[in-house]
C-alpha cells in the first residue's frame, strides 16, 4: 500500500459564492521512501496540494489517503497528531521561534507529543547532529545564517521521526550556496529512508527528487522518473 | 504538554515585549494596590476603634432613651427624655438589678467656655467620678471629683488639653475660675492629651458633675445616657435584662415593642463598629475594583495585539502539531501570568503603602496604629487578578486557538 494515494483530488475555494478552483482533479501515488518533487509555476495548485498531503486543509472532491486513512476519518484533534507525528514540515520562511534557542526550537513538536521529557534533550540532539548545527545548539534564530535557519527547520522536522517530510520551496528564501546545503541535507535524509515530497517551481531543485510531478491550472501535467539526479555532491565543487 | 514547559513559552513571550508588558500591567497593579491599601488600613481603623471600645470594658453597658434608630431619618427618635431621676433610683435597688456594680448618668452638649477675654466652645460632659475608671482616663495635675460633691452640685470642672491650651495657653490652670454658660468653675483637674483619633474626644471637653450640668447648663430634668457595671461580665446578659424589666415598670410599658430606651452591651457596639467598617471597607474596595475592570480591558487589547502579531508563530505550532487547546491554554496561562504578576506587585505595594500610612498615623493621632494585612485581602488580591487574566485574556486566547494553519502561515 502507498504512503500516499491521491485519486481525483479536488480542491474548491468558495469566497463570497465565488468558487474557485485550485485542485480540479489529481491522481498519484507516492511510496515509502521516495523523494518527489512538485513543480508548477505559482497559481498552478501547488501549495494547495502540500496544504491538502499534511493535512493542513480538507479537499472537496475525490480521495486522499495518508497512510491508509482519509482526514475526514479523524477528529480534529487527531489531525493534529497525525502532524505531529507522523509528518515533518519545513518552510519558505523557516518560521523559528525567535528568541528561543536552536534546541528549544528542535524539541518544539516533542511538546506536543506523547514523548516524555527526559528524552526530549536526546532526541533533539541526534536531529541536530544530522543537519551539522551541534556547536550552535544555544544561538538563537536571529545569531545564525539563513542557511544555518533552514537546517535548523529540518531537524525540527525530523526530530519525531516522521513518516513523510514535506518541504515547501525549502530553498526559495537562500542564496544558491546556502540552498544547496539545504538540499544536501534533505538529499541524505531521503538517503537515509525518509520519504520526501519536496515543492519547488525551480527545475534546478526539483532535480535532486527522484521524480517530479508537474502541475498546471490544477491538474497535472507530468509525472516522470528523473534521469540524472543532481547530486549535491557536486554543487559543492569548487 | 508540560506545566513547566507553558510557563517557560509564557515567560519568552513576555520577556520580549517587557516594556509593554509592565504597561499592561500598571492597570491591574494599581487597582490591586487599592483594594489591598483600603482593605488593610480599614482593617487598622477597626481595629483601632474595637480597641476602643473595648478599653470600656466589657462589664460595661449604655442605657439611651429612645429606640434604635430604624434609618438615618429617624435619627430624632434618640433623643428622648425617657431618662429620669427616678429611674436611677430604681436600677440602683438591689432586689431590681441585682449586678449591677456602679451606674452614672451621662449629659453632653457643648456650650462656651470664657477664661478672662478666651472664649472656646468645647464639649460638655456632666458625669460622676465614675467616668474615669469607665474611659481609662485620669487627670495628669489635680484630681477627679468626689461623690460628694456631685451631690452636692458642686462647681468644679476637670478640663481636657486643648480647653486647658486656648483658655490658658502657657499659664497655670488648676485652681483658675472658668465660667460656662455664665456659671463660675473652679478647675480642680487637667486631664492628659489623649489624641482627637479617642472614641469620645476628651482633649476638647470640659467634665463636670452630672447634677451641676442639669441644673445650671442644659437646664433639664433627664439623662443623655446612664452607663451601668455590672460586677461579672458573666452578669452582663442578666443585668440587661434586669434594667429592661425594671425601666418598662418604672415607665408602665408592657410591649417591649413600644420601648422608650434601648440597652447597648460593648458586644453590640463592637458588632456595630465592625459592620460599619466592614461596609465602609468593601465599598471603598467596590470602587478600586473598578480600576482592576480597566486593567482587565488593557489586558484583553495587549493581549489581542499579541495574538495577532504571533500569528505565524501560532500556524507553525499548529502545523507541527498543536491543537487548538494547547494554543488556548498557552495563551490564556501567558494573559493570568501577567495579571498575576500585577497582583503580586499590587499587594506588595498595597502593603508598603499601608506600612507607611501605619507609621505617619501612628504619629498623627498619637494613638497606636496596627499595620495589619488582612489574609483575606491577599487572597482576594491574587485570586481577582488570576480571575481577570482568565476573563480577559479567553477571548484573545480563543480568536489564537480558532487560527486555521494555513492562513496563520501565509500572513505576513
Amino acid at each position: 500500500m502507498p504512503l500516499i494515494e491521491v485519486k481525483n483530488l479536488e480542491k474548491v475555494y468558495r469566497n463570497d459564492s465565488v468558487a474557485t478552483s485550485a485542485l480540479a482533479g489529481v491522481s498519484f501515488d507516492i511510496n515509502d521512501n521516495e523523494f518527489v518533487a512538485i513543480m508548477g509555476p505559482s497559481g498552478s495548485g501547488k501549495s494547495t496540494l502540500l496544504h491538502v498531503l499534511g493535512f493542513l486543509d480538507d479537499y472537496t472532491g475525490g480521495e486522499y489517503r495518508f497512510d491508509g486513512k482519509t482526514v475526514f476519518d479523524y477528529s480534529k484533534d487527531d489531525i493534529a497528531h497525525v502532524r505531529n507525528q507522523k509528518m515533518g514540515f519545513i518552510f519558505q520562511a523557516f518560521n523559528l521561534l525567535a528568541r528561543t534557542s536552536v534546541l528549544d526550537n528542535v524539541k518544539l513538536p516533542l511538546v506536543y507529543s506523547s514523548v516524555p521529557p527526559e528524552k526530549w534533550d536526546e532526541m533533539a540532539l541526534k536531529a541536530i547532529e544530522s543537519v551539522g548545527l551541534s556547536h550552535r545548539l544555544y544561538h538563537q534564530p536571529s545569531q545564525l545564517s539563513g542557511g544555518e535557519q533552514q537546517r535548523v527547520a529540518i531537524a525540527r522536522a525530523i526530530v519525531n521521526n516522521p513518516n513523510v517530510i514535506f518541504a515547501d520551496e525549502p530553498t526559495g528564501n537562500l542564496d544558491s550556496k546556502s540552498g544547496g546545503q539545504v538540499m544536501e541535507v534533505i538529499q541524505r535524509l531521503h538517503d537515509e529512508g525518509h520519504t520526501v515530497v519536496l515543492i519547488t517551481h525551480e527545475t534546478y531543485t526539483a532535480e535532486y527528487a527522484e521524480r517530479i510531478i508537474t502541475l498546471r491550472d490544477g491538474l497535472i501535467e507530468s509525472d516522470r522518473k528523473v534521469m540524472e539526479r543532481r547530486r549535491a555532491a557536486e554543487h559543492f565543487v569548487k | 504538554m508540560t506545566l513547566n514547559y507553558l510557563l517557560k513559552t509564557a515567560l519568552v513571550g513576555l520577556k520580549t515585549n517587557k516594556s509593554r508588558a509592565i504597561l499592561t500591567i500598571l492597570g491591574i497593579t494599581i487597582g490591586i494596590t487599592a483594594i489591598i491599601t483600603v482593605m488593610s488600613l480599614g482593617k487598622g481603623a477597626q481595629n483601632l476603634i474595637l480597641g476602643q471600645v473595648q478599653s470600656i470594658g466589657a462589664k460595661v453597658l449604655t442605657i439611651a432613651p429612645g429606640r434604635h434608630p430604624s434609618g438615618p431619618s429617624d435619627f430624632a427618635s434618640t433623643f428622648t427624655d425617657s431618662l429620669k431621676a427616678r429611674d436611677l433610683d430604681a436600677l440602683q435597688r438591689k432586689e431590681n438589678v441585682p449586678h449591677l456594680a456602679r451606674i452614672m448618668p451621662i449629659l453632653f452638649g457643648s456650650d462656651s467656655v470664657t477664661y478672662e477675654n478666651n472664649i472656646h466652645r468645647p464639649s460638655i460632659f456632666g458625669v460622676t467620678s465614675m467616668f474615669a475608671d469607665i474611659y481609662d482616663i485620669y487627670p495628669r495635675e489635680g484630681r477627679i471629683f468626689s461623690d460628694e460633691e456631685v451631690k452636692g452640685f458642686a462647681d468644679a470642672a476637670i478640663i481636657g488639653s486643648k480647653v486647658k491650651e486656648e483658655l490658658f495657653g502657657e499659664n497655670q490652670a488648676l485652681g483658675q475660675k472658668i465660667k460656662i454658660k455664665g456659671k463660675s468653675f473652679k478647675i480642680i483637674g487637667l486631664l492628659p492629651k489623649k489624641g482627637s483619633a479617642s472614641f469620645i474626644n476628651f482633649d476638647d471637653a470640659a467634665i463636670i458633675p452630672y447634677t451641676t450640668a442639669q441644673q445650671y447648663i442644659f437646664g433639664i430634668k433627664y439623662f443623655h445616657r446612664l452607663v451601668v457595671e455590672a460586677d461579672k461580665e458573666t452578669n452582663v446578659d442578666q443585668t440587661v435584662s434586669d434594667i429592661e424589666a425594671t425601666l418598662r415598670a418604672s415607665h408602665g410599658i408592657t410591649d417591649p415593642d413600644k420601648d422608650d430606651f434601648f440597652v447597648e452591651t460593648q458586644a453590640d457596639a463592637m458588632e456595630m463598629v465592625g459592620t460599619i467598617t466592614n461596609v465602609l471597607t468593601l465599598f471603598l474596595a467596590a470602587i478600586a475594583a473598578i480600576s482592576l475592570l480597566v486593567g482587565g480591558v488593557g489586558i484583553m487589547n495587549i493581549m489581542l495585539v499579541s495574538v495577532t502579531e504571533r500569528t505565524r508563530e501560532i500556524g507553525l505550532r499548529k502545523a507541527i502539531g498543536a491543537t487548538d487547546a494547547n494554543i488556548l491554554t498557552q495563551f490564556l496561562l501567558e494573559s493570568v501570568i501577567l495579571t498575576c504578576l500585577g497582583g503580586v506587585l499590587g499587594v506588595t505595594f498595597g502593603a508598603g503603602i499601608s506600612l507607611l500610612a501605619s507609621i505617619i498615623l501612628t504619629k498623627a493621632l498619637n494613638q497606636t496604629w496596627g499595620f495589619t494585612v488582612p489574609l483575606t485581602a491577599v487572597l482576594l488580591g491574587l485570586g481577582v487578578s488570576a480571575f481577570i487574566g482568565l476573563a480577559f485574556g479567553l477571548y484573545p486566547a480563543r480568536q489564537a486557538a480558532k487560527k486555521s494553519p494555513i492562513e496563520a502561515l501565509r500572513y505576513e
